[in-house]
């Protein structure tokens, strides 16, 4: 992996890079606004052709209709009724799935032993279309919270489990060396060699399992909800409202980036040390 | 004194790298380790560091038998090794995790200075270029103050300028507390400027072949012509232990060149 090969870097200080930067900040800024550009140019043409009335918008509702959706359900309180319950289940859903994906990819990764007992198995069900595993969950766990969270966390799982596996697999066993030359314990030689070593591709391990407990969620929840903004996708079909559709759709994106956001700035701090590659590559 | 006692090392392969190397090495002593590829140099100085174990034979340390990694042997890699994760600084002081923070401190503010890297105490390693984190390597491993410090080809990546001047200040920086260096290299130029005594070792299985001493004062000058005599009678050793035919360098005999046969 290229964040723990000890290879010499190229030189970089950090003055040129600030004094490039500086008098282009505003340059800085609007690179990621190009971005938004079309977007919002679509957004905008569709908004003008129902406003003159080109096309009356029933199916495809104007981006204003959409934000109306969204403030009467805020104002109605509804809103943050479903975020709650949605927010929830995906919060209880992937923490079971960060723990047990972690513990049995921590122990399948150290342990040689474990990973040839167990790692088959868990390939083999890796394989099985996750939602396949509803109607069991069904019958097993009931309609409600729990098979649901089963759901989310079986999704959340599997990504983890092969991150904290194959990280700890890769760390450099040169670096290891380096460990065992200053006769750390085997509990030393964890906390300071291999979970700092595992930790980048940890991180990137937990946002791809976030991203699937979000998708596992719209899945169980359009399976059967009275709350959760999959039931407000659901709803929104079956009364023919699609600007609650894409209302839910919105929520849904603002919330998925706002969490991988969150475990990004979480996990800032103990990567600094990667920062240099990120900057450079970025530039 | 570190003692090697017929150290053998075959690998579960079946392949010998090792057969009955014997030496005995005084504390503050430099020694060069050289030899053609595959003759066992780096294989006997991971036993020496305690990284894999021998075959057979032992390697006692002031009649202490070496089986795992000892605080009194540091090792130095041909790569620096350093912790991507980790300042320059805590690099560093990586090994001084038994001191106060205040003593660990104060060490490695030292050793940055002594290799002169003061300025670079906060920076990541992958800030540094070749010869800096080599220097960095060094000093990881002299802060705990080992005994015996083992390198093993450790200047071989680096260009020829920063080799020479790594060469300089890894004397300079063993004149502070003289720990006996064993060093493995393949640079007849390095052997002679760093050793008191050159081991010159056959493969094959590898073993020892020749030993080379190298009567001259510090600092060496590399264009003197008793430092190219040095370097000849090595050369002719060390052609000799891969059975090549070498015709007669030079008329002038170096002292290793008694030891043939």
């Amino acid at each position: 992996m290229a964040m723990i090969s000890d290879a010499p870097a190229l030189q970089q200080s950090s003055e040129p890079a600030e004094s490039a930067t500086a008098p282009s900040r505003a340059a800085r800024y609007a690179r990621p606004m190009l971005g938004l550009l079309l977007p919002l140019a679509l957004a905008l043409g569709w908004e003008l052709v129902v406003w003159f009335g080109w096309s009356n918008g029933r199916l495809v509702p104007p981006p204003s209709r959409v934000f109306a959706t969204i403030a009467e359900l805020a104002r109605s309180g509804e809103l943050v009724r479903h975020i709650v319950a949605t927010l929830w289940r995906v919060s209880l859903g992937f923490a079971f799935g960060v723990v047990a994906g972690t513990v049995l990819g921590a122990i399948s990764g150290y342990w040689s032993l474990a990973r040839r007992l167990l790692d088959p198995t868990v390939q083999a069900l890796r394989a099985i279309p996750s939602l396949a595993w509803v109607p069991l969950f069904i019958l097993w766990l009931g309609i409600f919270e729990t098979s649901k969270i089963a759901l989310i966390a079986v999704g959340v799982f599997f990504p983890v489990y092969l991150g904290v596996m194959g990280a700890i697999l890769s760390v450099d066993r040169k670096i290891v060396e380096v460990g065992r030359t200053f006769r750390l314990s085997g509990f030393a030689m964890i906390r300071r060699i291999l979970l700092p070593a595992v930790l980048p591709a940890y991180v990137v391990s937990l946002r791809v399992g976030l991203g699937l407990g979000w998708m596992f969620v719209v899945a169980a929840e359009l399976i059967g909800a009275s709350e959760g903004l999959g039931y407000l996708l659901l709803d929104g079909q079956q009364l023919g409202k699609p600007a609650q559709i894409l209302a839910a759709i919105v929520i849904f994106a603002i919330l998925g980036k706002l969490t991988d956001w969150l475990i990004e700035v979480a996990a800032a701090p103990f990567l600094r040390w990667q920062d240099a590659f990120g900057r450079a590559k970025g530039a | 004194m570190l003692a090697l006692d017929r150290v053998s090392k075959t690998y579960p392969n079946g392949v010998q790298a090792l057969s009955r190397f014997s030496a005995e090495i005084r504390l503050g002593e430099i020694i060069a380790i050289i030899g053609g590829s595959g003759c066992g140099k780096s294989t006997l100085l991971r036993a020496i560091a305690g990284l894999d174990r021998a075959s057979a034979g032992t390697v006692t340390l002031d009649h202490e038998a070496i089986v795992s990694p000892h605080a009194k042997i540091g090792i130095i890699f041909q790569e620096p090794r350093l912790l991507p994760w980790l300042s320059v600084a805590d690099n560093i002081g990586f090994g001084l995790a038994d001191l106060s923070a205040a003593e660990r401190r104060e060490k490695v503010a030292r050793a940055l200075e002594r290799v002169g890297l003061a300025e670079k105490a906060q920076a990541w390693p992958r800030e540094l270029s070749g010869g800096q984190a080599q220097r960095v390597a060094i000093a990881r491993a002299l802060v705990p103050q080992p005994e015996v410090l083992l390198l093993d080809e450790p200047f071989s990546a680096l260009d020829a300028f920063t080799r020479r001047d790594l060469q300089d200040h890894l004397l300079d920086l063993w004149a502070d507390t003289r720990p006996t260096l064993i060093l493995v290299t393949h640079d007849v130029d390095e052997a002679v400027v760093l050793a008191d005594r050159v081991l010159v070792m056959r493969p094959r299985p590898g073993r020892l072949f020749d030993q080379i001493e190298i009567n001259l004062g510090r600092p060496r000058d590399r264009n003197s012509p008793l430092f190219e005599n040095f370097k000849r009678s090595v050369l002719t050793s060390l052609d000799r232990s891969l059975d090549r035919n070498v015709p007669d360098r030079d008329a002038t005999q170096g002292p290793g060149q008694a030891m043939w046969w």
